[in-house]
């Protein structure tokens, strides 16, 4: 068995696009879960019963289904509600869903981690209240997410690759349309294996680099 | 659906669990090791465990599974499909439990393998009786999580083609045009399993938590 890397390096374009297709996934499923984590949380604050309910009913089924069940569901209730969307917006709209529901849950650890007291102290000290919520709240609370929203977001990533399985244009989809011409399985997914390593190194690198310039004390 | 889809579906079902239980036994085995590989004092044996981790953390599962499913028969192993499933989802769980049980060997406070020490236990002993013990329930709540985890994980061999619950459920779909209740139904299955596991694994850690603050 002789294998044959040839395939793979004559469609580095196509790779190429796929690469940013994943990346497109990623960030804009990330925008997304990031909304709803925002809202769920206000939800939440908000104490209202049946709200409250339904928020944590979403959050307890997306993190107990596996992903390719909800991109499956997604994908075929859309056009049965009358909202017709190709396949690689609906990936990012079940990526946002999703990735939405481990968002509620992180934000929630985080705002839950600001005593009330640091606003109150804040207050006294003179500070006016945006820049208590700034400096006091928002920041904290920020930091104390921050890894877990960057380990989240490397998890998203890695998920787009289960969004071939709708034909979402992304790099696994790239890679399997070129085993369909080809036939060399091992090679072109091998291959894949080593890119999806390099973008996750690269983007923990970039997101802890960012982490430090952001978050660090004393505040500059 | 009628009883004969209802009942394929079960039957991927039970595939679903046995898939989980192969990976999980494997990756309770594979874990271990690689979790005392990872805290060893010598860099011949801590490297290739931290890049094992990176490389099974840093990949997507699927891909995983697609070199795993191509690459074996290149090796010469020939496997049944769920063979070559069921040896990705091992070295897969292996890494992640290894990482786990990595954190909670180091969670334990210095000063347990101190006295362990002072005691005059030997290095062997120190480990099996006195940290892994305590790691082993530290690291309850995260292991349970994981399980619930490579529980979803094992959806992913549908698209390699293996029949499990997913794969069951796309079949059944294709062929009685309900896609919605068919996905419907696997989901609920799938949270039937998972969510008491999730429940089991806060309970716990709330349980940690409390006797903590004492």
């Amino acid at each position: 068995m002789t294998l044959d890397f040839s395939v793979v390096t004559d469609a580095w374009q196509s790779l190429l696009f796929g690469v940013l297709g994943t990346l497109f996934l990623a960030f804009s499923g990330m925008a997304i879960a990031m909304i709803i984590g925002v809202m769920g949380v206000a939800i939440l604050r908000s104490r209202r019963a049946l709200p409250c309910l339904l928020v944590n009913i979403f959050v307890e089924v997306v993190r107990n289904t596996p992903f390719l069940v909800q991109i499956f569901f997604i994908f075929f209730a859309l056009p049965l509600a009358g909202i017709r969307l190709n396949s690689t917006v609906t990936a990012i709209i079940a990526l946002g869903v999703n990735g939405g529901a481990y968002a509620i849950e992180i934000i929630r650890g985080g705002v839950e981690s600001i005593p009330s007291g640091q606003t109150e102290a804040g207050l006294a000290l003179g500070l006016h209240k945006h820049e208590v919520f700034r400096l006091i709240v928002l920041k904290p609370a920020l930091r104390a997410i921050y890894p877990s929203l960057s380990s989240q977001f490397i998890l998203l990533t890695l998920t787009t690759a289960i969004c071939t399985s709708i034909s979402a244009y992304e790099l696994t989809s790239v890679g399997q349309r070129i085993v369909a011409e080809s036939f060399r399985s091992f090679e072109v997914y091998f291959t894949l294996t080593g890119i999806y390593l390099v973008i996750s190194l690269v983007t923990m690198w970039l997101l802890a680099a960012i982490g430090r310039k952001a978050f660090s004390y004393p505040q500059r | 659906m009628g009883i004969l889809q209802f009942t394929y579906l079960l039957h991927g079902l039970l595939w679903t669990a046995f898939l989980t239980a192969i990976g999980f036994a494997g990756g309770i085995a594979g874990g271990v090791i690689i979790a005392l590989m990872r805290v060893s004092a010598s860099p011949w044996l801590r490297i290739p465990a931290i890049c094992w981790i990176g490389l099974f953390q840093g990949t997507p599962l699927l891909m995983q599974l697609f070199v795993a499913y191509f690459g074996l028969p290149l090796l010469g192993f020939n496997l049944p499909a769920w063979g070559a499933v069921a040896v990705a989802l091992t070295a897969n769980a292996s890494a992640f439990l290894g990482e786990i049980w990595r954190g909670a060997i180091q969670a334990v406070p210095p000063g347990q393998s101190e006295a362990a020490r002072a005691l005059g236990l030997h290095a062997r002993s120190r480990m099996i009786d006195v940290i892994m013990p305590q790691a082993f329930k530290l690291s309850l709540p995260a292991t349970v999580g994981f399980l619930v985890q490579l529980l979803k994980g094992t959806s992913l061999a549908a698209i390699v083609g293996f029949i499990e619950l997913t794969r069951a459920g796309t079949i059944v779909s294709n062929q009685i045009y309900k896609p919605l209740l068919v996905f419907g139904v696997v989901g609920a299955m799938y949270f039937a399993l998972c969510w008491p596991l999730s429940l089991w694994g806060r309970r716990i850690e709330r349980r940690m938590a409390a006797g903590l603050t004492k």
